[in-house]
């Protein structure tokens, strides 16, 4: 894995799994064993979030204070951003502050990417525009290794504005290096139809009776009407074709979780009987945001994270 | 003043001539073109194993100037296009105030004639602030010096518009340019819509916005009887329709960048500004069909849309970058190895690329070693190994994807009127 984490697509199945493996070893146990760790003692993690995101910034932050690190976190908003400064003057403004690494959420795809060719210290994207939210795909696959799935031969239905989603294409490559079948599905104008080549495994469909047919999984994505320059479709109809209820279930395995990065919009692309159903494991997936970046914060400020016997 | 250039391999497009020869320069025209020739007390340039042909031109470059002067003045684009073995250039109307009228093209030719080590050609706006809606002044215009008509980067949307402007443009006997690109299946993409930018996640602009405008021009070309010509052009489509045109006889022609010829959407750097430009880089196949149809004859010229940006604008996300790269200073050397290292022309069809090819769109006095012509002669190397370093660029701005780039033949001397304005 290069110094910081950028994205999922140049990663391999061997440096993706040390990440889901460790990530174990931070869940919650809901007993006295579960405390704060001193693994980065003296450390400084600076969240650096361009564009609002409450749930992932604080995970974030727990991740690193859990760990012992120090962590600031900076909005755009409360940053000379907002000044006119550009995006390069202030991460070098940040950088001679010398953080150990950088946890960025920017709305402008590559601007991790970029920033990361003037900057020495790591970066770790915790999302970038409609590119990459790499930590949540890790944290997806975590969630449903937690549920007795093996990912290879998993059939997952990803379900929404994919052309838009980063969680869409973080997972599509995750899932794709475990020899998953991906069903991507989603009215045409925002399904390209290049998706179909950006990984093996992967397949479209704007049926989502045909998408949810025997899935292990059905991820549905947040129905971001704010990436969307113009109406790719009519909003009203949505919940309609591409929004997911109950009698879905029926055709997918009898196991079936159904997740979602959040924050839901219960009505528009999740009815709010599923959101709340047994099938469902989105609160699951928040929780093993903090475990999930906990491991990747301490392989990005550590180098790995084979010290045996640590916290376990 | 005279000049003889010595035993250089002379080819000379405009009247077939291809063969070791000297030129002889005097009082900034041809005076000869032969064997042996001897002028009394001549400046000698030896030129042996090096080839000398009639000046480059590049029909197609931002100056910047008037109103951008932080990214590039005439004096400094003039300086890289003779770096660049161009002895003529022709820049585009958006600068600001847009070229849309005689004041602004006589203060460009006049800055020119003071400040620019080559010819300058300015190219007027097609409609008031190129803005799509009302005529520019076309005729007094050309009265000033402008050689052709275009709202480049800012195409005319509305093809009644377009349809006067040709018809206008025909009365004055110059042709009209078009950036060709349907501005609302383009709004708001970043790179060309493809696997590559659903890859990167980056928005995209479709080919077909590019092949809609190209297929209305053309029919309005022919209702009109205009001298249409296509300016960067990017997409196999639009390359078939030129062809096509060209079949049935129409005024149509159309040039290529050399980054269009050599780079595909998938050569890109990442997130990197340096290969983002309008058109953007196409897929694989729409490079191929770019050089097939600078082989097949379809595409006429080659320009570099040399569109300098200071780095403080390159050096920001991908999406709030400005498009344009420079490429006066790398344009014989991609084509060389694109065009001629790779066996798809010969040299003599890449000379006629840079020299007869713009000259008869344009219909200048150029690109041609004729005795009696002005004394625009550009002496290249076909093979010499160099290395572009941008930071030592003419222009005054460093926004290239060619830095540090190892070319096989380039530029050896730039001569304008008779006077060596630039040497390797």
């Amino acid at each position: 894995m290069p110094q910081g984490l950028l994205g999922i697509e140049h990663l391999s199945r061997e440096e993706i799994q040390p990440i889901l493996d460790r990530s174990c070893d931070f869940q919650f146990r809901g007993d006295s064993s579960f405390r704060k760790l001193d693994l980065l003692r003296g450390k400084m993690v600076v969240n650096l979030f361009f564009e609002a995101s409450t749930r992932t910034r604080t995970s974030f932050e727990i991740a690193a204070r859990r760990l012992g690190a120090d962590a600031v976190s900076i909005t755009a908003q409360a940053s000379s951003v907002s000044k006119g400064e550009s995006l390069v003057d202030t991460l070098n403004t940040l950088a001679a502050m010398h953080p150990d690494a950088i946890v960025m959420r920017h709305a402008a795809s590559g601007a991790p990417h970029f920033l990361q060719r003037h900057l020495e210290t790591p970066i770790i994207n915790a999302g970038d525009g409609t590119h990459e939210h790499p930590t949540q795909a890790l944290l997806d696959a975590r969630t449903i290794l937690d549920r007795g799935k093996a990912l290879e031969h998993l059939r997952v239905a990803i379900i929404g504005d994919i052309a838009h989603s980063r969680v869409a294409r973080s997972n599509v490559y995750l899932l794709s290096r475990y020899g998953a079948e991906i069903v991507l599905c989603g009215p045409a104008s925002l399904l390209p139809r290049e998706l179909a080549r950006i990984a093996p495994g992967v397949i479209l469909t704007t049926s989502m009776d045909e998408a949810i047919r025997d899935a292990d999984v059905i991820m549905m994505l947040r129905v971001q009407l704010e990436r969307q320059h113009e109406a790719a479709f009519p909003a009203n109809e949505y919940f309609q074709f591409y929004g997911l209820r109950l009698e879905h279930l029926r055709l997918a395995k009898p196991d079936v979780i159904v997740m979602h990065p959040g924050p839901i919009n219960r009505g528009r692309e999740i009815s709010s009987e599923v959101a709340d159903s047994q099938r469902s494991v989105i609160l699951n997936q928040v929780e093993n945001g903090i475990a999930v970046r906990m491991a990747v914060l301490e392989r990005v400020l550590m180098g790995g994270s084979n010290h045996a016997g640590v916290a376990k | 003043m005279t000049l003889l250039i010595k035993s250089g391999r002379v080819i000379d497009p405009a009247s077939g001539q291809d063969g070791i020869a000297d030129v002889w320069i005097e009082d900034g025209v041809i005076r000869g073109v032969g064997a042996n020739l001897a002028a009394v007390g001549a400046e000698v340039f030896d030129a042996s194993g090096l080839i000398v042909t009639p000046g480059f031109i590049d029909m197609h470059v931002h100056l910047r100037e008037p109103g951008f002067e932080h990214a590039e003045t005439i004096e400094t684009g003039s300086r890289a296009a003779a770096a660049g073995g161009f002895t003529s250039i022709c820049p585009m109307p958006n600068t600001a105030p847009i070229n849309d009228n005689a004041t602004v093209t006589s203060y460009i030719a006049e800055k020119a004639r003071r400040h620019a080590v080559v010819n300058v050609f300015p190219i007027g706006a097609i409609t008031k602030g190129s803005k799509g809606e009302e005529l520019a002044e076309i005729g007094s215009m050309k009265d000033a010096g402008a050689v052709a008509i275009s709202d480049d980067g800012r195409p005319v949307m509305n093809a009644r518009v377009m349809r006067r402007a040709m018809e206008f443009a025909r009365s004055f006997g110059i042709p009209v340019i078009d950036h060709c690109e349907d501005l609302h299946l383009s709004a708001g993409g970043d790179m060309h819509e493809g696997l590559e930018s659903v890859r990167l996640g980056l928005r995209g602009i479709p080919g077909c916005s590019e092949d809609v405008m190209v297929a209305r021009d053309i029919l309005l070309a022919e209702v009109t009887g205009a001298r249409y010509h296509v300016a960067h052009i990017s997409s196999s489509h639009a390359v078939d329709m030129v062809a096509f045109a060209k079949s049935r006889g129409l005024a149509v022609t159309a040039e290529a960048t050399p980054h269009h010829l050599a780079l595909a959407d998938g050569d890109m750097r990442p997130y990197d500004s340096n290969y983002k430009m309008k058109p953007p880089l196409r897929s694989a196949g729409d490079v191929c069909a770019v050089v097939e149809g600078v082989v097949r004859g379809a595409i006429d010229a080659i320009a570099t849309d040399h569109a300098p940006h200071p780095g403080s604008e390159k050096m920001q996300e991908f999406e709030q970058c400005p498009f344009g790269i420079i490429g006066l200073e790398t344009a014989l050397g991609v084509a060389l190895e694109r065009l001629v290292h790779s066996g798809k022309i010969g040299l003599p069809r890449l000379v006629e690329l840079f020299t007869t090819g713009p000259s008869r769109i344009l219909g200048l006095d150029r690109g041609t070693l004729a005795v009696g012509a002005p004394a625009d002669v550009t002496i290249f190397s076909a093979d010499r190994a160099w290395t572009y370093d941008v930071n030592k660029s003419c222009s005054k701005s460093r926004n290239s994807p060619y830095d540090g780039y190892a070319f096989r033949g380039g530029p050896v001397a730039t001569i304008v009127a008779g006077e060596i304005v630039w040497r390797a």
